[in-house]
């Protein structure tokens, strides 16, 4: 079965420079028999970047990809506290240059209307927009989002597919939390490997709408590919989780800016 | 979701040149101690987790996944056990249940829960009767720390009966855990204490890699605590982690059926291991483990 990661960083792996990590992890990668990395942020750890660290990290992801790209898919890393710079870091990286998608993470809780021109800007580009979610009994970061914010957006953008990162993380209420958005898709990345999550989200959802994501190098591809693996779901789902599904999502801008896969 | 990697980047940088040609060392001396045939799951649970039905609770499915992936011995305690208070039935029932599935997979593991009276004849009875040759405490959901002096005296107890203590320090992660059951992990420190007081002590650490990393998981190791890979996490975890504990340490573990098995199954691919190094991990550690137990 052909499998795509949705979700990697340059964090926690070895290398002085970008392409020197993304080379490590490729080579894990191979063992493990995925084909295709998306890559975002990471070198250094910031949750609410500057414009500066926002185009410094996004900086660290072109030149990594630039060394594979024929192996990795870049996304440009984005901060809607600063949506102007975000909008200039967006035509710079991915209207402009060779990145495919959008990373959101803790800056802002994405229920805010700041990401409303960042989002409509991705859709146009065909960008692939992923979102961090968590549901932390331990407490949320103060801009970090739960799936309800996650909701919250989507449906003010009911035609674009959108990624809910880690579904939560406490997957349960995620799932249940994007059941009813159609466009709302489920990361199954970065949690434990707690069985019943993939069996819960392919039922709940579809397998169209489930897509497998790592979080390497800070969890293991093992960890990760496990929940697809070794899930009780049949072999066609599996390969809408591991690569179909992210494929289906990506063809649009692949098709724009000429990358074939 | 940026999970701390096993060690500081420094560490693992500092530590991976002396560390490689210690590691083969210890790998050839651990394939000169022990057979190598087999694969050991020295983490496995029967019974039900209490908030969700994992799709191999059921003994003959969880024994059908892990005899399709070679495993040899299966070391099975109940779930049942963390909130359950007729201990002394589901030890019965843990023990009828490894009877019955699996042709001599599973390898039963004592529940024991020492707040409620009666657990060191529940404990004398596990060994005598049951046979049981390890038990597995958990005292997050039972209320006491490893520094009671209740802790004392269950090691003691299992150290006198010749039984291996496991002691996982967290079932799951505190981010997600049931509100109702937020239980803290378990500190493993007073492991140190113990383990000079009661030198039988024979102890494995499940699902510590979450809460316990660095110098005080090195420590522990150095007088004798054993580890499991169940929750190992970071690319390339299981070289990371031997680049740094010895090999004789670590023993396979999958929390299966909580976890799904395959997770364990396929960290042993992704670190590149030489067979000596593979042959200790799968199953010479946890027979000398159980063995000297
Ligand atoms: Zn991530």
């Amino acid at each position: 079965m052909t499998i795509w990661d949705l979700h990697c960083h340059l964090s926690g792996i070895a290398g002085a420079t970008p392409e020197a990590r993304l080379g490590n992890l490729l080579a894990i990668a191979d063992r493990m028999g995925i084909e295709r990395l998306c890559v975002y942020m990471g070198m250094t750890w910031a949750h609410d970047p500057s414009p500066e660290k926002m185009r410094q990290e996004n900086d660290d992801v072109l030149r990594a990809i630039a060394k594979f790209p024929d192996r990795a898919f870049g996304f440009v890393y984005l901060n809607p506290k600063h949506t102007a710079a975000s909008l200039a870091e967006l035509e710079r990286c991915v209207a402009q240059g060779p990145m495919v998608g959008v990373k959101l993470w803790v800056a802002q809780r994405c229920s805010a209307a700041e990401l409303d021109p960042i989002i409509r800007r991705a859709a146009e580009l065909k960008a692939v927009i992923f979102q961090h979610t968590f549901y932390k009994l331990t407490g949320n970061l103060p801009g970090e989002s739960t799936p309800e914010d996650f909701v919250a957006l989507a449906s003010r953008h009911p035609t674009v597919p959108l990624i809910c990162g880690h579904t939560g993380a406490d997957w349960e209420r995620g799932i249940q939390a994007i059941r009813h958005v159609g466009t709302a898709h489920a990361d199954l990345a970065g949690c434990d490997p707690v069985a019943g999550y993939a069996e819960m989200a392919v039922r709940e959802l579809g397998a169209g709408r489930v897509i497998f994501g790592s979080d390497a190098p800070g969890r293991s591809f093992s960890s990760q590919l496990a929940k697809v693996h070794g899930a009780a779901i049949p072999d066609s789902a599996k390969r809408l989780i591991l690569s179909e599904n992210l494929k289906r999502l990506l063809l649009p801008i692949l098709t724009a800016k000429g990358i074939r896969v | 979701m940026n999970p701390p990697a096993l060690f500081s980047r420094r560490d693992f940088l500092a530590a991976t040149a002396a560390a490689a040609a210690a590691t083969a060392t210890r790998a050839r001396g651990a394939a000169a101690a022990a057979p190598a045939a087999g694969l050991v799951d020295t983490h496995v649970y029967l019974g039900r987790w209490p908030f969700r039905r994992a799709p191999l609770d059921e003994p003959a499915a969880l024994v059908a996944k892990l005899r399709a992936h070679g495993v040899t011995a299966a070391w099975a305690a109940s779930l049942d056990a963390l909130l359950h208070k007729d201990i002394a039935g589901l030890n019965a029932r843990l023990a009828e249940e490894c009877a019955r599935h699996g042709a001599g997979l599973l390898v039963p593991v004592a529940a024991l829960n020492p707040s409620l009276l009666g657990w060191e004849r529940e404990l004398r009875r596990c060994a005598s009767e049951h046979r049981m040759r390890a038990v597995r405490l958990h005292p997050n959901y039972h209320r006491y720390t490893l520094a009671d002096p209740l802790a004392a005296r269950v090691l003691g107890l299992a150290a006198e009966l010749g039984l291996l203590v496991q002691i996982p320090l967290l079932m799951e992660d505190e981010r997600t855990i049931h509100p109702l059951v937020n239980v803290p992990p378990v500190n493993a420190a007073p492991l140190a204490d113990l383990l000079k007081k009661i030198p039988a002590l024979r102890v494995q650490l499940l699902n510590a890699h979450r809460t316990l990393r660095g110098a005080p998981l090195l420590s522990l190791a150095a007088q004798g605590v054993h580890f499991d890979l169940s929750n190992l996490e970071g690319v390339e975890g299981v070289t990371h982690l031997l680049s740094q504990l010895p090999v004789q340490r670590l023993c396979f573990g999958s929390y299966a059926p909580v976890f799904y098995f395959e997770a364990a199954m396929l960290k042993l691919k992704e670190s590149v291991l030489d067979d000596a190094t593979l042959a200790a991990v799968r199953s010479a550690n946890a027979h000398r483990l159980l063995a000297r137990a």
